[in-house]
């Protein structure tokens, strides 16, 4: 009883935090519910007794990525809520209802499940995980980690600064090198 | 009423059409980025579900993998907005009609 | 023997390909030799065949099937038998003269080696169309010759007036065509099948009401081609055509071809007594009726043309009365000494520059004997004196009518053959003697003999115009075997009389003839009265068609352009096109956009439509 009671508040309130986010005019406030979101997906995981999983999703999707979000936006002007010139609003709210319909159509059938046993007797779910990660998927996870790291340098290299200045190169060898470099920066200043 | 596979799944449905409408409905690049996360987490809820009702890991490991695909796709995505950003000082889609024809 | 049929047949073919060869090339000697030599060789072959057949065999060939779809079975197959091989030698014979004189005649035109390959392709059709032993056989070679027809009248193509005339001649043609298949068609409906073999042995099986309709639309199509009332007017039309081409299509071939149909098709209008008897009036009509008008014709030409309508309908009276061999007999007469007639004219032609009034002539026997002698030659046996071969078969024909009871037919005829006398004689007393009327008119001209080589060609003729009267016997003999042989039963104190009553007739008329145009002719102020003017005009009956015919029908033919075809079908068919072309282009403006919303759009979209395939497909699975 206590599950399902806490299925369908964590549901409703996702869906309502969703709601907002795809609707409303102003990116803070979007942004906010986004991130409201993500922490009652969360407790989704929890529920599903996949705790290694939901305090991943707090710490990565809402803690990063969100901040990653909150750090982008900044770059833009949110003060003005954004006009969104939209074309036809017929065929979007068309699309969506069809898509729906059809969604729920396919899922409201019956669907039986096996019970497969697979399971390490008193092992709480992070062993669990670990154990399937690290033995099953290695490969997938070093593929993983190989991909964070490019995105992250794929990051970097789009939005940094153009790093024309070099600081490791040494200073006392070649003063006047010294001097042609501060008079660039002013040049370009 | 016992909470069944059935109901996730719904709910996971339910979750992904509002992150679909939010996709074809947004013009501002940043708030589309937030419509595709919806989605993806949409997808997570169902496969953990999935996951605990046939009480197989392999669901959450995938939504583990997920988890690392979405971030690093909201790193690079966001690295090009900002491009865009400097580019076309805007962030409006319908500024990026390049493809046309 | 077969080999032989088919060298007859295809020697023209091979001689009209060979000249196309040159066909762009100025001209080129060889493009004229190559065909005459290959028509000789058809010449011999076809004789040869002559021969054979008279011995009593017929030789068939077949070539390979053309048709063979549910019941219907047609296939080239060709036949000498009696009938087609006197054709045969007459159409070669001939053809194989006019080749040999156009080599002269033509010398000085540009087109000379288009016209070899045009006139052995129509020599190549009409061999076709003799020697099938089908109707669709016979129907492909008459289309053939019309076709052929129209490129050698119109052979001088940037004269308004020869493509005009070129048109009405196919024209005419084809409208008498569509009959003729409505005949085949009537026939094989009926009957089964088109091979004369079978339609000729069946064809008493079929109902009389019904073979009296196909007998009558085969001979509509047989009076397109024959140019019998009314389909007649472009036969002097066609004159526009070069001078070798009237010699052999309009006076020795083409226009038998109509006759020939009756000839072969004689099972089945023997059947049909109306038929042959409307056949054998028409023709008496059209006998007179050209008679008359080539009383008053000034035109060289145009003289000629009309007794050569006026002879085609004599046959047609003897193919109606029943004696088709008397008709095939004077087909072969008329044909050497017409041809004969048109080459002298040809010469005429040469010698007075392409003038044809004939008016403008006078005197030339002095400076043309040998064409004067040979033209005067073609002109006896024209008129029909014995023993010259237009007596026999004229007198024949009058034989017949007299010994049938057709007292009518026969007095009318009597009548047609004197002014037949008259304006032949007319045309060789203005042309050759008299006075020398080119020297006012053309005082620079000085008129000359053609080439020796050409007169060669036409001595054949000349001679074949007199004897070939005494081929009567070996004729009867040879077609026997194919077609009951009409023999008149009149006896001989009648026979006498009749001889005699039309050779006084004839001789008066030559008389008369070269008596009044010795001392001047008629007086003019005979060309106002309106006899002459009705005459004169072909009793307007061109006018009337253009009135009442082309006018309308090009008025009808103009609405349908501008009206139907440009407002109705092209606007249709175009606007078909539109509509695609700017449904793709809309289509195109908005899914290939570019702009990333409405693609992500169709996304959706997409994923509706597979989504909606799996539902339905699970719910066909379970």
């Amino acid at each position: 009883m206590f599950e399902t009671l806490a299925f369908y508040a964590f549901g409703g309130l996702t869906a309502a935090m969703f709601l907002i986010t795809v609707t409303n005019k102003n990116i803070v406030y979007s942004m906010a519910s986004l991130a409201a979101g993500m922490i009652f997906i969360s407790g989704f995981f929890f529920l599903l007794n996949a705790d290694f999983l939901g305090v991943v999703q707090i710490v990565v999707y809402a803690g990063a990525v969100m901040a990653l979000y909150a750090f982008g936006m900044m770059f833009f002007d949110s003060s003005k809520p954004s006009n969104e010139h939209i074309t036809s609003n017929k065929s979007i709210f068309g699309l969506s209802i069809g898509a729906a319909l059809l969604t729920v159509a396919m899922l409201c059938v019956p669907v039986s499940v096996e019970h497969s046993y697979k399971t390490l007797d008193g092992a709480k779910n992070p062993q669990q995980v670990g154990m399937e990660l690290f033995t099953n998927y290695l490969l997938a996870f070093e593929m993983a980690s190989i991909m964070l790291l490019v995105a992250m340098i794929a990051g970097i290299v789009l939005a940094g600064k153009r790093m024309d200045d070099s600081y490791t190169t040494t200073v006392d060898h070649h003063d006047r090198h010294i001097e042609d470099l501060k008079l660039n920066q002013e040049q370009r200043a | 009423m016992e909470v069944t596979l059935n109901h996730y799944l719904l709910l996971a449905a339910l979750l992904f059409m509002i992150g679909l409408f939010g996709v074809i409905r947004r013009k501002n690049l940043l708030m589309l980025f937030f419509a595709s996360e919806i989605l993806l987490n949409a997808a997570n809820v169902a496969l953990a579900a999935i996951s605990y009702y046939t009480n197989n890991i392999q669901g959450q490991i995938m939504a583990f993998f997920i988890i690392a695909i979405a971030a690093s796709e909201v790193a690079v995505g966001l690295g090009f907005l900002i491009l865009m950003y400097k580019r076309m000082n805007s962030v409006d889609l319908d500024n990026l009609q390049i493809m046309k024809g | 023997m077969e080999k032989i049929l088919l060298i007859a047949l295809f020697a023209p073919l091979a001689g009209s390909v060979f000249a196309a060869l040159f066909g762009e090339n100025k001209k080129t000697l060889v493009a004229g030799v190559i065909p005459s030599l290959f028509l000789v060789i058809g010449t011999a072959c076809s004789l040869y065949l002559l021969t054979v057949v008279m011995s009593g065999t017929v030789v068939k060939a077949t070539l390979f099937e053309w048709i063979a779809a549910g019941n219907v079975s047609i296939d080239f197959g060709f036949v000498a038998d009696q009938i087609s091989v006197v054709m045969m030698c007459v159409v070669t014979i001939v053809s194989t003269m006019v080749h040999i004189y156009s080599i002269g005649y033509m010398s000085h035109d540009e087109g000379f080696n288009r016209f070899f390959s045009y006139l052995s392709l129509f020599v190549f059709s009409m061999m076709v169309l003799v020697m099938s032993d089908n109707f669709a056989g016979l129907f492909i070679g008459w289309e053939g010759v019309g076709l052929c027809s129209w490129l050698l009248i119109g052979f001088w193509y940037k004269k308004p007036f020869a493509t005009w005339a070129a048109n009405e001649a196919f024209i005419m043609n084809r409208i008498a065509d569509l009959a003729m298949l409505m005949g085949m068609a009537l026939l094989f409906w009926n009957i089964g099948s088109l091979k004369y073999d079978i339609v000729f042995a069946h064809a008493k099986l079929v109902d009389a009401h019904t073979l009296t309709i196909a007998a009558a639309l085969l001979f509509i199509g047989a009076m397109g081609k024959s140019a019998q009332f009314p389909f007649h007017t472009w036969l002097a039309d066609a004159m526009e055509g070069p001078t070798p081409v009237s010699a052999l299509i309009h006076a020795a071939t083409m226009v038998t071809a109509g006759v020939y149909l009756v000839i072969r098709a004689h099972d089945i209008f023997i059947l049909t007594a109306d038929v042959s008897y409307f056949i054998a009036c028409l023709g008496t009509f059209v006998a007179a009726f050209a008679a008359t008008m080539g009383l008053v014709n000034r035109d060289l030409k145009r003289i000629i043309a009309y007794s050569t309508l006026s002879q085609l309908g004599y046959m047609f009276v003897a193919a109606g009365i029943g004696a088709y061999w008397v008709a095939l007999f004077h087909l072969m007469t008329h044909a050497f000494f017409k041809a004969l007639l048109f080459l002298g004219a040809g010469n005429v032609m040469h010698a007075m520059h392409d003038e044809l009034d004939i008016k403008k002539m006078g005197g030339l026997y002095k400076v043309m004997k040998p064409t004067a002698i040979m033209m005067i030659l073609a002109s006896i046996a024209l008129a029909g004196i014995y023993p010259f071969a237009g007596f026999f078969s004229k007198d024949k024909i009058l034989e017949v009518a007299f010994a049938t009871d057709h007292k009518v037919l026969w007095l009318s005829l009597l009548a047609t053959a004197g002014l037949t006398a008259f304006y032949g004689f007319r045309l060789i007393m203005l042309v050759f003697f008299g006075k020398e009327n080119y020297k006012e008119f053309f005082p620079k001209l000085h008129p000359h003999e053609a080439y020796p080589y050409m007169l060669y060609a036409m001595a054949p003729l000349a001679v074949l115009a007199v004897i070939a009267g005494f081929f009567e016997e070996s004729l009867i003999a040879l077609l026997e075997k194919a077609m009951p042989i009409f023999e008149p039963h009149i006896s001989s104190g009648e026979f006498f009389m009749l001889i005699g009553v039309t050779t006084t007739l004839v001789v008066s008329a030559i008389a008369f003839t070269i008596y009044k145009y010795s001392k001047g002719g008629f007086s003019p102020s005979l060309e106002n009265s309106t006899i002459y003017k009705l005459l004169f005009n072909q009793y307007y009956i061109p006018e009337l068609y253009d009135r009442f015919l082309v006018k309308p029908y090009t008025r009808m033919s103009d609405f349908a352009w501008k009206q139907i075809d440009l407002k109705i079908i092209d606007v249709v068919v175009d606007s078909i096109a539109r509509t695609i072309y700017s449904s793709g282009e809309k289509s195109r403006d908005s899914v290939q956009s570019g702009n990333l919303s409405k693609m992500l759009r169709w996304m959706v979209a997409g994923l509706i439509v597979l989504l909606a395939f799996a539902f339905l497909y699970s719910i066909a699975v379970s």
